[in-house]
């Protein structure tokens, strides 16, 4: 619960993010690189060229470590990185949330009709999920946002704009669905075989009823203790991939995006890719940490084995 | 015989002077450059970029060759494998050189008029990539292009191998023919070199250095061409340093650290942005900074929405904040507002900006009013655009700048950074519907037509190709025909010329197919045992006329 409760408090944190910007009176997407502000009651630009030397290289403020003034300083746009991280861990979250739910929906879907039907449906479902297995995860993301993050999606009525936040929901939905479509088929399949399944159908129940009825709730353990695993996975990828520049596209921000933002920042200003790299961190760990309990709590099995272990 | 005399004599006093100033206690030691990464095949007809373009200043020679000199003094053209500037025909289309006589390559072969032919062929053989930009003009090129393995340049270079003689002759006059053959993919080279690119495998040249050994995994070793002989102190002077080290495979951070702890004497990248203070600070005696006749740039595309309208062109270049951008760039000792295409100190620059707050010679501050004022008008107001940036800590800081700017001037704007491998040729392509992008130019050579003809004549734009350098699309008729004009002007009268390319550098700007953004200016940190540093505009620092002992 402790690991649940750190999440749920950043989640909050985050989805405050437009209050927070709007008290401190900050716009995390606007360059501002003539704006100052008063820490400690003098003036300071937010961008400065130093003053001594050859006054080479223009920097943005560190740290004020002022709620609402710059806490965390600002990027190489003069923008408040605090503010900028809010609205990232929000931006992060949200698309790795509805890539989760994208995953589980598809690959729940496929893993029934594939592991219940049999036949030629599940082998036509297993070697499209094979072809997108072979190829490893990154690799395929990489290449699809490579490709999509020029033009876009069209595909009939669908559009998806290049800068749009759906593409990298998109794209991380995808690439997990065989991770978990796999395991989804290999249980349906071994429930098709079970007694009470075997009893439905000699009693002439529909196989959508059966599904319904009697698969999905069997299933929908293995499919909860997914999501706080899918969600970090999610988040992970969706971080490497807009630190690549081919996820959430400027001036949005996530935290992969503020991330790279810092690295050119590394040196002199730490604190813009520490920041959203800790978040990250806190984030993952602490779904992952509730994941491992969830599992526990929802099959006794996989404790007893792993205590014993 | 006697002609040859009298030159030689000349040539031998007109040397001393420059002679004399060669430091022989400096001679000697391992000069180490490093840099992020090798830049490809070591060809130099076929390498088109700055960092081995610089590098071969000391490896080769061509007929002629810019001046070893600092500042603009590097821009003078001087008779260099050839014993003097050539003599041109009256009608501006034969050239005739005379070839040193004595001179060999790095293999110990001298240079001979085959030599000179040969290689003249083998810019077409290897398509090189200013075969048709540069040296088309040659009769004879028109084949060439067409077929480049038979490549003879019938009719278009002949030469005398008793005599020395070749003679080159154009389709048309060319004011910068002698600034071309000036140039890398001139060079004279071995008639045996395979007429192919050589990839990593070194070609002898006729310079103070041969390659020794390139590996581009790792680095480059330049020693001493034993056969080197000074001929001309001005085209290919000897050098200080007896080994040239160039490493690469270091992160631009790992640059800078090896030259604050003397571990490499000069590095070929820029500091990064946060490093920038402390060597500013720190390490100011160290730090050679000279403007570049470069700029950075945003075309805006004048055949697709928005900026098909001029109105919206003009009010992008209003509403930039200059200073802003050469903030991003490093500050105002590392860039220069503008708001014309001819870079300061070049062939044609008049000062001139419309586009300021206060209109004058000089860029003030943005007029954000008027800005809005012009895209109203333009009646494009709300329009989506999209800024196209290179996914660099620089162009991309620029690009989000941009962004911006447009959704305070009313469009609803988004940025896309694109990898530096794709961005230039993307921006290009018509294809890609690409309405404004940022970018930069930096002279091949110094003539205002290689920024204007080149970046906004008819003639290079070609729809659908990635390689289409008038990347805005611009092709105004009247422009065009003043540019041609000034062209064959330049031919009789340069500084005709360049007064007409200064009015056509004016009307270019007025109609605002790019808004001008800033010059740069290059950093160059070296250890702390380099001396005689010395800049040419040319072709940058002279590396092997500093020493490091």
């Amino acid at each position: 619960m402790a690991a649940l409760s750190v999440f749920v408090l950043i989640l909050v944190c985050c989805a405050l993010a437009p209050v927070y910007a709007s008290w401190a009176g900050v716009d995390p997407f606007r360059s501002t690189l003539d704006a100052v502000i008063i820490v400690n009651g003098v003036e300071q630009p937010v961008m400065e060229l130093p003053k001594t030397g050859l006054a080479l290289g223009f920097s943005p403020i560190g740290p004020t470590w002022q709620p609402g003034n710059y806490f965390l300083g600002a990027d190489n746009q003069g923008r408040d990185v605090m503010a900028r991280l809010l609205y990232g861990g929000l931006n992060s979250i949200t698309i790795a949330g509805i890539a989760t739910i994208l995953t589980l929906a598809f690959a729940t879907l496929l893993g029934l009709v594939a592991g219940f039907y049999g036949g030629l449906a599940d082998t036509i479902i297993s070697r499209v999920l094979d072809v997108l297995w072979a190829f490893p995860v990154y690799l395929l993301a990489i290449s699809l946002s490579v490709v999509m993050i020029t033009q876009g999606i069209r595909l009939g009525p669908v559009e998806i704009d290049s800068g749009s936040l759906a593409l990298p929901i998109f794209i991380i939905g995808l690439i997990y669905i065989p991770y978990v479509a796999r395991p989804v088929r290999g249980q349906v399949m071994s429930l098709r075989q079970s007694d009470f399944v075997m009893a439905a159908i000699g009693l002439g129940a529909s196989p959508g009823r059966i599904l319904r009825k009697d698969i999905l709730p069997n299933v929908s353990t293995t499919l909860i203790v997914f999501v706080p695993i899918m969600l970090a996975l999610n988040m992970l990828t969706e971080s490497a991939l807009s630190f690549l520049s081919i996820g959430v596209q400027p001036p949005n921000a996530s935290w992969g995006t503020i991330i790279q933002d810092g690295q050119s920042l590394l040196y002199t200003r730490p604190w813009v890719a520490l920041a959203p790299g800790i978040m990250i961190v806190l984030s993952v760990l602490s779904l992952n940490v509730f994941g491992d309990g969830l599992r526990d709590a929802l099959d006794p099995k996989s404790r007893v084995k792993l205590g014993r272990g | 015989m006697k002609k040859l005399l009298l030159a030689t004599s000349a040539a031998l006093v007109l040397a001393l002077p420059a002679w004399a100033e060669y430091k022989e206690e400096h001679r000697g030691g391992t000069m180490r450059l490093v840099a992020r990464s090798a830049a490809g095949t070591v060809d130099p007809h076929i390498n088109y970029t700055l960092q081995y373009w610089q590098i071969y200043q000391g490896l080769y020679d061509g007929l002629l060759a810019f001046k070893k000199a600092a500042g603009e003094d590097g821009f003078t053209k001087v008779p260099d494998l050839a014993e003097a500037m050539p003599e041109v025909s009256a009608d501006g289309k034969t050239y005739t050189f005379k070839l040193r006589p004595g001179i060999k390559f790095s293999n110990g072969q001298e240079v001979t008029t085959k030599d000179v032919v040969a290689s003249l062929q083998r810019i077409f053989k290897v398509s090189s990539p200013t075969a048709g930009g540069f040296y088309s003009v040659i009769v004879g090129a028109d084949a060439c292009l067409a077929e480049p393995a038979t490549c003879t340049l019938e009719g278009g270079v002949s030469a005398d191998e008793a005599t020395g003689v070749i003679t080159i002759t154009l389709t048309r006059p060319d004011a910068e023919f002698l600034d071309k053959l000036a140039l890398p993919h001139a060079v004279i080279l071995p008639a045996d070199t395979p007429a192919q690119d050589v990839g990593t495998a070194p070609v002898p040249g006729t310079g103070a250095y041969m390659i020794s050994a390139y590996d581009p995994n790792s680095g480059m070793t330049m020693t001493r061409n034993p056969h080197f002989k000074v001929w001309s102190e001005d085209a290919q002077p000897d050098g200080y340093p007896d080994v040239i080290q160039y490493d690469f495979g270091l992160t631009d951070e790992a640059e800078v650290n090896a030259v604050m702890n003397g571990e490499a004497d000069w590095m070929y990248d820029q500091p990064p942005a946060d490093r920038l203070a402390e060597i500013g600070s720190t390490y100011a005696d160290q730090v050679h900074i000279t403007p570049l006749t470069a700029w950075w740039y945003a075309p805006m595309n004048t055949n697709i929405p928005p900026f098909d309208n001029v109105k919206a062109r003009q009010a992008v270049n209003f509403a930039i904040d200059r200073n802003a951008l050469v903030n991003l760039f490093g500050g105002p000792v590392l860039a220069s507002p503008v708001c014309q295409v001819l870079p300061p100190g070049f062939p044609g620059h008049v000062p001139y900006c419309p586009y300021t707050k206060n209109p004058d010679q000089v860029w003030s501050a943005p007029d954000l009013e008027k800005a809005r004022a012009l895209v109203e008008e333009s009646g494009t107001k709300g329009q989506k655009v999209t800024v196209i940036a290179e996914d660099t800590a620089i162009s991309k800081a620029i690009g989000t700048y941009m962004q911006s700017v447009l959704t305070d001037i009313g469009y609803d704007a988004e940025v896309k950074p694109l990898s530096p491998n794709i961005q230039f040729t993307y921006i290009q392509n018509t294809s890609n519907n690409v309405q404004i992008s940022i970018t930069q130019w930096y002279q091949d050579y110094p003539a205002a037509s290689d920024f204007l003809n080149i970046l906004f004549g008819c003639a290079s734009f070609t729809p659908g190709s990635d390689s289409s350098i008038n990347i805005a699309g611009f092709c105004d008729k009247d422009i065009q025909a003043k540019m041609d004009e000034a062209m064959l002007l330049g031919v009789t009268d340069p500084e005709a010329a360049n007064k007409m390319w200064a009015d056509i550098d004016r009307a270019v700007t007025d109609a605002a197919p790019m808004a001008a953004l800033f010059t740069p200016k290059r950093i160059d940190f070296v250890s702390k045992r380099v001396g005689n540093f010395q800049f040419n505009n040319q072709f940058y620092w002279m590396v092997s006329q500093s020493w490091v002992q």
